[in-house]
């Protein structure tokens, strides 16, 4: 279970990575390992604005379908196109080529943990 | 207690005692006094044989469908069944199973699922069909409401045709009244057809769908292409209702209009009509909109040996896994009765379909032409407009006083529309099928010939 120490998180297992005044989220290696073979993913529309823990979109696996969210509040910038044909990148490669969208806004947030924090919490989850 | 063998005496008391109670009464005390019935009025217990005979002599006072010419339609037709349809039907691998939880091991349904999403698919003219819904009803509601869905529930106004059978528009005002969605009627114009651009003005720029019924509940064949485009200028979903699915045999599913959903009831496919269930809901529509798709699709696939298996997908997306956030309440599919679908579709084949269709339209047409011929008090109410097998015809009195005259004369004339309310005459409507015979249609016009 890898947890790049570059990036925070959320408890609701989104990453999430600082880039100048944006952030890129994407789901955490535990979260893609959870959820199975992703099928489709269901993305947000470009210029939507979004509170923390709205939801952002879905993810469709074989066996279940789980929403993912705003772990900070912005607009879409961005959303990765590359999913619609290769969801399975969300599996492949979580923390690179399988992000999900770019918000404008800032991680600033207390409520966001770092990589040891998250680590923890994921002992926590599976305790 | 022998698992076949209901609980004797003592084995209620065994139950009772266990339960901590002293008599049946006390179980079901939670029942209201006020509901109950105090007693049946019924005569001391007979044997079966008894029970069946008298039964059936008060049975053998009605008229049935098949006992005398019958013309009843207004979205229940009595279309010919195949023995082989009932053959299918009631083997016990496919009568008594439910869908299971791990779907996979039932091979057999899910190739008849598969089998019947295809046929829906050809038929309407669109790339996806799920699995079934209960009618027809409930398809144009789960059309309403996942065209709400598709347009991300922006658009509150649903427009639908007066000409949508009014029962299904009933239903669909007891769940757009929770859904926050309003519901817009637009009324037929002279001819008894949709005006493209009434829908148009009424779609505005708030609609989410414009549904219209083809051929309608008077019918009548709508102008489809013309429809699509009215819908699509207001940016919201055109969806097609059909209540005859025999229609498809002989006219095009909307879909190749540019239907975004083509739905309805699919009873005429090998159900019976049954006192009005149970029946069979489809819905059709583009693969861009397949995740917002009530219900769930049946896939083809390969087993891990290479060989061509059946898989349930879309399920995810179900009430028993999305809970709330599910995409429609419906959480199963009207297996036994897709089943009849498939099994009627498959042994009448596209041939088959097409010339059945052909015999209905041939019929209706015929008992029209004769009709003209009785003279001036009946009439077609809507002379000028193209039907499939069913029109409205207006004679010398009350459509509910018609019915009536002409059963005391040996034919069940068709279905008056003086109750349902909506901008169209008083009369009767009157359904053709291939299971009307040249004697039917002689003692119909007979029939009116004496009222004259």
């Amino acid at each position: 279970m890898t947890i790049p120490d570059d990036l925070k998180y959320a408890r609701s297992h989104e990453w999430i990575k600082t880039e100048g005044n944006s952030v890129v989220v994407g789901i955490s290696h535990y979260a893609q390992d959870q959820l199975g073979e992703v099928v489709y993913v269901e993305l947000p529309e470009v210029g939507a604005a979004f509170d923390v823990g709205d939801e952002l979109g879905t993810l469709e696996s074989v066996k279940a379908v789980s929403e993912f969210l705003a772990p900070v509040a912005g607009e879409v910038l961005e959303v990765n196109t590359r999913l619609e044909d290769e969801p399975n990148l969300v599996n492949d490669d979580p923390y690179g080529d399988g992000w999900l969208v770019k918000l404008s806004g800032s991680a600033e947030d207390e409520e966001l943990l770092d990589a040891a924090g998250y680590g923890e919490f994921l002992e926590q989850e599976s305790a | 207690m022998h698992p076949w063998v209901g609980a004797g005496l003592e084995d209620r008391l065994h139950i009772l005692s266990e339960l901590g109670l002293k008599s049946i009464d006390e179980l079901f005390a939670s029942i209201p006094e006020a509901v109950c019935i105090d007693g049946l009025d019924l005569p001391p217990a007979r044997d079966e044989d008894w029970i069946r005979r008298a039964l059936g002599d008060m049975a053998s006072a009605n008229v049935s469908m098949d006992s005398i010419p019958c013309f009843l339609g207004a979205g229940v037709y009595r279309h010919v069944r195949p023995s082989i349809v009932d053959a299918v039907l009631s083997r016990a691998e496919f009568f008594t199973s439910y869908t299971p939880y791990q779907p996979e091991i039932s091979q057999g349904t899910l190739q008849v699922i598969f089998e019947f999403q295809t046929l829906i698919s050809r038929l309407t003219g669109l790339d996806v069909a799920n699995a079934s819904l209960y009618d027809g009803a409930t398809a144009l509601v789960e059309a309403v409401l996942f065209s709400h869905r598709v347009l991300h529930g922006k658009r509150d106004l649903a427009v639908v045709a007066e000409t949508v059978h009014p029962m299904y528009r009933r239903v669909l005002d007891t769940y757009t009244e929770a859904a926050g969605i309003e519901v817009v009627v637009v009324p037929p114009g002279t001819n008894g057809r949709l005006d493209p651009n009434i829908v148009r003005e009424a779609a505005g720029d708030q609609a989410c769908c414009v549904a219209v019924q083809s051929p309608n509940f008077l019918g009548i064949v709508e102008d489809l292409p013309q429809l699509a485009a009215a819908a699509h200028d207001s940016g919201a979903l055109a969806v097609e209702v059909v209540t005859e699915a025999v229609s498809l045999g002989l006219l095009t599913g909307g879909g190749s209009f540019g239907f975004d959903v083509v739905c309805g009831e699919a009873q005429s496919f090998g159900v019976a009509p049954g006192f009005g269930g149970p029946h069979l809901g489809f819905f059709a529509c583009a693969p861009k909109h397949l995740r917002q798709m009530p219900g769930r699709l049946a896939g083809e696939t390969v087993d891990e040996d290479g060989t061509r298996a059946f898989c349930l997908t879309l399920s995810t997306r179900e009430q028993h896994i999305r809970r709330a956030k599910a995409t429609s309440n419906i959480c199963t599919n009207q297996g036994l009765m897709a089943l009849a679908a498939t099994v009627w579709l498959e042994a009448m084949g596209g041939s088959g379909l097409r010339e059945l269709a052909t015999s209905c339209f041939a019929r209706t047409e015929e008992l029209k032409r004769r009709i003209t011929a009785v003279g001036d008090s009946w009439r077609i109410a809507y002379p000028q407009s193209p039907t499939f097998n069913e029109f409205l015809l207006i004679g010398p009195a009350s459509g509910t006083e018609l019915v009536e005259q002409l059963a005391s004369d040996g034919v069940l004339a068709g279905v008056p529309t003086t109750d349902w309310g909506g901008a169209w005459p008083d009369g009767l409507l009157v359904a053709v099928t291939e299971c009307n015979s040249a004697r039917d249609l002689d003692a119909f016009v007979a029939a009116l010939e004496n009222l004259s």
